[in-house]
């Protein structure tokens, strides 16, 4: 460590040490100066939680801007994470650890209070997302290249168990759509196999895998319900939603919402829409229709469409305020300037805001009083007051893309 | 090889952001593959030019590559399609 804090602190201690009278003014004096460590890269001294931190992806730097939604501020940046032209973020339990997941097979396990990486490996050639498990001792990450899912260590992201993803057609295919559900087990699927696969995660070394095989063509990505009781995969290649009961696999996955699909249109699709962050809203669940400018309601019960709802454009992600009574809704090139926010019990758009060029990524802080918007081409982050609309922030970004808050810690899926 | 097409410096500049960020979300923004193919010259140097500049206008049917052709001109196409067979220019 070459940070000034711990030189700081340790002369601290000493003079401590000699003595007890002179410790209130060492510590008056040592403030200010801790402060002005702080400011110069090193992280802040003082004790404090992570509940209202969170980080960013910087694109094109390879780098993370830690977050503080209290001050709406950032704290520092993190570099050296490699290619995060597609990455995300999952937490250790404690929020203080985001596991930072790379497109070029880069697992990063950057604390939040240090602001450094504590360990780093590059576990494939070309990654797309990962989960932690229930207990949050096991990091899983979903891999394009090799075709599969491989668990490491959450404490020194060791190796625990490799997953090779070789479909029914002998084949080893992408993997997209991982999340982490009850039960210790973590659900993925297989894009160019079409199945989904359960691991079972009571053995770490020996995952149990139960295979659904011919579940759809092309599944583009996963999600879970925010209970954890339902797993649904998006198909490209066809239309519908393949849905699986995680209370009761045995039932096997059914073909459901076929009405999401592009209708054998080929309506082209400029950006793949993320399922990760669709809303779940305990009754509603709010899904993009494919290639069209259009979102559906369907029941979450059911699984059977109540609305569908003209938009701007090809939606990409779709993000539940935390009351769950609006949606914000971000979109694909061209149409990636606009977000706009559905409204729930009216089923109407209320509102349709111009944040930047190349939006790419909403996140709300945990009670919902904060949105912050990543504007990709204006290099910056804007938040708003999802009650008001109201600008309320602003931050410098390299090329930002996901934004992620430590709420996600206690979330399951993630 | 053809001659790479003469584009405004600033276009240029546009292209070059557009392929490694929104041509990037499907293929990596170092377009080392992502869902869809490596495009580096590696991957495309013996694929024969022409196809190339057709997928990129008319997308593959049956795949998620969509066609560009709305917002891409064919002499669009050919310069970027010459760049990725060369290495492709960096953003910055
Ligand atoms: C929505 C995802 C997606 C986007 C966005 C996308 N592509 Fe593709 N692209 C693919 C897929 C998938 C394939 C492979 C198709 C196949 O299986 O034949 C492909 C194939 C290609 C190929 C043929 C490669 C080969 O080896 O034959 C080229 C060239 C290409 N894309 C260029 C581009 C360019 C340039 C852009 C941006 C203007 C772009 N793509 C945007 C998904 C995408």
């Amino acid at each position: 460590m070459d940070c000034k804090k711990v030189f700081l602190m340790r002369a601290k201690r000493k003079l401590m040490q000699k003595s007890m009278a002179i410790r209130d003014i060492i510590s008056r004096l040592a403030l200010p100066l801790l402060v002005t460590a702080s400011l110069v890269g090193c992280a802040t001294p003082t004790l404090r939680g992570t509940g209202d931190l969170g980080v960013v992806i910087e694109r094109a730097t390879g780098s993370v801007q830690i977050l503080d939604t209290t001050h709406r501020s950032s704290l520092g940046k993190v570099n050296g994470l490699g290619d995060l032209s597609h990455a995300s973020v999952s937490y250790s339990r404690d929020g203080r650890y985001a596991f930072v997941f790379g497109r070029d097979g880069g697992l990063s396990k950057v604390d939040l209070l240090t602001q450094s990486i504590t360990h780093r490996v590059i576990q494939a050639g070309n990654s797309i997302g990962g989960a932690i498990s229930q207990d949050g001792k096991l990091i899983a990450v979903a891999n394009y290249e090799p075709g599969g899912v491989r668990i490491f260590s959450v404490d020194d992201l060791t190796p625990i168990a490799d997953i090779p993803a070789v479909g029914a057609n002998g084949k080893r295919s992408k993997v997209v759509g991982l999340v982490d559900a009850p039960g210790r087990r973590f659900v993925f699927s297989l894009y160019d196999a079409g199945e989904i696969w359960v691991a079972d995660m009571h053995k770490p070394q020996q995952p149990i895998l139960h295979k659904f095989t011919d579940v759809g063509k092309e599944p583009y990505d996963g999600m879970i319900t925010s209970d954890g009781h339902f797993y649904a995969a998006g198909l490209f290649g066809e239309d519908g939603v393949a849905l699986l009961d995680l209370w009761n696999l045995q039932a096997g996955v059914k073909r459901t919402l076929v009405q999401v699909g592009r209708h054998g249109e080929k309506l082209p699709v400029y950006k793949m829409p993320h399922l990760e962050g669709w809303a779940t809203t305990g009754d509603l669940i709010v899904l993009p229709g494919v290639g069209q400018h259009e979102i559906i309601l369907a029941d979450q019960n059911t699984w059977q469409e109540v609305a569908r709802i003209p938009v701007a454009g090809q939606p990409v992600f779709a993000i539940a305020r935390p009351d769950n009574r609006q949606v914000w809704i971000n979109f694909a090139f061209p149409d990636n300037e606009t977000v706009q926010v559905l409204d729930l019990p009216s089923r109407s758009i209320v509102k349709t805001l111009k944040p930047g060029k190349a939006v790419l990524h909403l996140e709300f802080t945990p009670r919902g009083d904060q949105v912050w918007v990543s504007a990709r081409d204006d290099n910056r982050i804007d938040i708003y007051d999802p009650e008001t609309f109201e600008h309320i922030g602003r931050l410098p970004a390299d090329k930002p893309s996901g934004i992620f808050f430590t709420s996600r810690a206690n979330r399951t899926g993630l | 090889m053809a001659d790479s097409p003469h584009l405004s410096l600033e276009r240029q500049r546009e292209l070059v952001s557009f392929v490694r960020q929104d041509c990037g979300s499907c293929h990596g923004m170092r377009l080392t593959g992502g869902l869809g193919p490596a495009l580096t010259p590696d991957a495309l140097k013996d694929k024969p030019i022409a196809a190339l500049i057709s997928t990129i206008l008319q997308g593959r049917a049956g795949t998620p590559m969509p066609p560009w052709n709305k917002f891409l001109s064919e002499s669009e196409a050919t310069w970027i399609v010459d760049g990725l067979q060369k290495g492709f220019p960096d953003a910055r």
